[in-house]
């Protein structure tokens, strides 16, 4: 069967990819921020190289971008060779690059069919121009974009929204058929969202994300593997609170249900401008490689 | 109230550039012709196989000729849509970083949860 070798749940900032781009290039033109954000995420790609996965299973939303409100799937999964990547208005706002990343056919008809046989009427796309959800943690996590991804997407922006405890479910039901998939390959899922956010609203782009309790309290959900805390205090109501955006952290929680009931063996984060980032790994089998970081360790 | 529309009218116009500078200055002859030309259009569609019942009502029209983000806001408009859209037009007025994203978010001040629906 095959191996799920790492689980990776992080925030996906845009503005990562230039922010790193002037701190190489013009360093002088640097934010102060620059320096630290770069070590945390080289920290953290550490974490997805030393589980030498094979292919990747990448968990993100579309923004409006290829998925329209005449035809909105609330899960989709891709299921192409090939997945061309980044749109004219992420390159006009946060300087992202243009990508090609290879697909994998094989698992998508997989995951699609034993999906729809478990009731879980996914969507599938054989054009799939993905965006910054997924090019996001190539950029900071498989920089060289030399591996074969799955790009499964969630409707996060939309309403109506899944709610929380179906991006659980979907999680739990990933994990169930990367650990049953007959194959030799070594799987990561790797998944983005949000905590607390808010675009378009009053409480944008302050000096920490809008809702710094509830950023506390979700990385202490997310490293603790506590799921059912996680789940008691969440709602799609609820997830207005803490930030116009946030209902983006369902797919955090999609991701806790791929990990489980287990604490993260990484988790770090960072308190930014607008928002906090945060980055958390599991490896399901342990680690037999040196020098994964524990919880704290790297904070 | 076609907030569908309003949403469609963002979409559309912020994933084109040349739509983003015709918007940027021209509104109310850009929402004119928008309006009249493709607002009916499916987006999935071959061009003979258009709507025919979609229209803004006065109201939308007039905050979307008048780039009143606030009013559109209030109207439900999905923020996302139209915060990218202001980004690509208004943020070269500006010489500060963010400068343009804070004065946005100040207009909006008068705004307390809950916020407007969004769904469409």
């Amino acid at each position: 069967m095959a191996e799920l070798v790492a689980i990776l749940a992080t925030t996906h900032h845009p503005f990562f990819y230039k922010t790193a781009q002037v701190l190489r290039d013009q360093p002088d033109q640097a934010p102060p921020f620059a320096a630290g954000w770069v070590r945390k995420v080289e920290a953290y790609r550490e974490t997805l190289t030393r589980a030498r996965p094979d292919i990747l299973v990448m968990v993100g939303s579309d923004h409006f971008h290829q998925l329209w409100l005449d035809n909105m799937p609330q899960f989709l999964v891709g299921k192409a060779p090939f997945y061309d990547a980044n749109y004219y208005n992420e390159e006009r706002e946060f300087g992202l690059p243009r990508l090609l990343l290879k697909g994998h056919e094989e698992l998508s008809a997989y995951i699609l069919r034993e999906g729809i046989d478990r009731e879980f009427d996914l969507a599938f796309s054989n054009e799939l121009r993905v965006d910054h959800s997924i090019t996001c943690p190539i950029i900071t996590v498989r920089p060289q974009n030399d591996l074969p991804v799955v790009p499964i997407y969630t409707n996060i922006f939309a309403p109506p929204l899944p709610r929380p405890e179906r991006f659980v479910k979907l999680g739990r039901m990933l994990r169930e058929l990367i650990d049953a998939w007959p194959s030799e390959l070594r799987v990561a899922v790797i998944g983005t969202g949000h905590l607390s956010l808010e675009l378009g609203g009053p409480r944008q782009f302050g000096p920490h994300g809008p809702d710094p309790e509830f950023d506390a309290q979700a990385v202490e959900w997310i490293a603790n593997g506590d799921i059912d805390a996680c789940l008691a205090n969440v709602t799609l109501d609820s997830l207005h609170a803490p930030g116009n955006a946030t209902h983006g952290f369902m797919d955090f929680m999609l991701m806790m249900g791929v990990a489980g009931y287990r604490k993260a063996d990484y988790a770090d984060n960072l308190d930014l401008f607008h928002t906090m980032e945060a980055y958390f790994t599991w490896y399901p089998n342990g680690v037999t490689q040196t020098g994964a970081g524990q919880i704290g360790d790297a904070a | 109230m076609s907030r569908y529309l309003l949403d469609k009218f963002l979409f559309t116009v912020d994933r084109d550039p040349d739509l983003v500078e015709r918007y940027r200055d021209d509104p109310a002859g850009t929402v004119a012709w928008w309006e009249s030309e493709e607002a009916n259009r499916i987006l999935g569609c071959h061009g003979g196989e258009a709507s025919t019942w979609l229209k803004f009502t006065d109201a939308e029209r007039d905050a979307l000729a008048r780039h009143d983000h606030v009013a559109l806001f209030e109207m439900g408009a999905h923020p996302f849509l139209t915060l990218t859209l202001w980004i690509a037009m208004f943020e070269r007025d500006h010489t500060e970083p963010l400068a343009m994203q804070l004065d946005y978010a100040a207009k909006l001040s008068q705004f307390s949860l809950p916020y407007p629906d969004i769904t469409t």
